[in-house]
């Protein structure tokens, strides 16, 4: 992630400081996968091994187990530290199994599909 | 080269980055570099409720590529310098 002059090492924004750590990464289709940083290079490509994807729907939550996973960089959001004396998930949150939060997840794509479809009608009816 | 070095006058400063995704993260500029990925240290999300899975995250690393906007204090920018700055960079390019 450096590069642009020698007076500029000090400044550079390196995820060097993030290895070993247990991370947070956010992907630009919303998943939040969740694991320690083993490698990186300037695109911000990224190893993380004991991978696992946090899917929460509502108060529901599930860490599904992935792996050993490679990022393409150009998926990243946010890459970020967690704080491993705060609470990852606030107190109402509750642990669900990976087929629970399937069932919430479609349920929650229904009721937005439902919600766009009856948006869909009302434009028609042209109300305003 | 010149948000760039803009950035590098800003380290240190509080400041708020609004995501392409509509995330909004407030924290400290700890660093900068060429791509304009930007590290935050001192990080809490604008709306906490909405983002329960950024609860325990107070430092982060945010890839410039996703960048929507960056919200400065009023008084973090010399207009002057900033003005001087885009001419020569106008003039140069």
């Amino acid at each position: 992630m450096s590069g642009a002059g020698p007076e500029d090492v000090f400044l550079s924004t390196s995820l060097a400081s993030y290895l070993d750590k247990k991370l947070l990464v956010l992907l630009r289709d919303g998943r939040k996968l969740l694991g320690i940083l083993r490698s990186f290079d300037q695109f911000a490509n990224a190893v993380l091994e004991g991978a696992c994807e946090r899917v929460i729907v509502g108060d529901l939550y599930c860490d599904i187990p992935l792996g050993l996973y490679v990022i393409r960089g150009e998926n990243v959001v946010l890459i970020g530290e967690l704080d491993l004396e705060k609470d990852e998930l606030p107190a109402r949150m509750i642990s669900v199994s990976a087929a629970e939060i399937r069932r919430a997840q479609k349920a929650e794509r229904d009721a937005t599909d439902l919600k766009g479809s009856m948006r869909k009608r009302m434009e028609f009816l042209d109300l305003d | 080269m010149l948000f760039f070095s803009y950035f590098k006058e800003l380290v240190g400063k509080e400041v708020t980055v609004e995501l392409k995704n509509d995330l909004e993260i407030r924290g400290t500029l700890h660093s900068v570099d060429q791509y304009l990925n930007i590290k935050l240290e001192n990080t809490r999300v604008v709306d906490q409720d909405k983002y329960p899975h950024m609860l325990s995250v107070r430092n982060c690393f945010i890839r410039g590529s996703v960048v929507r906007y960056v919200q400065l204090p009023p008084d973090g920018v010399d207009i002057d310098i900033l003005h001087d700055a885009t001419r020569r960079e106008a003039r140069g390019a």
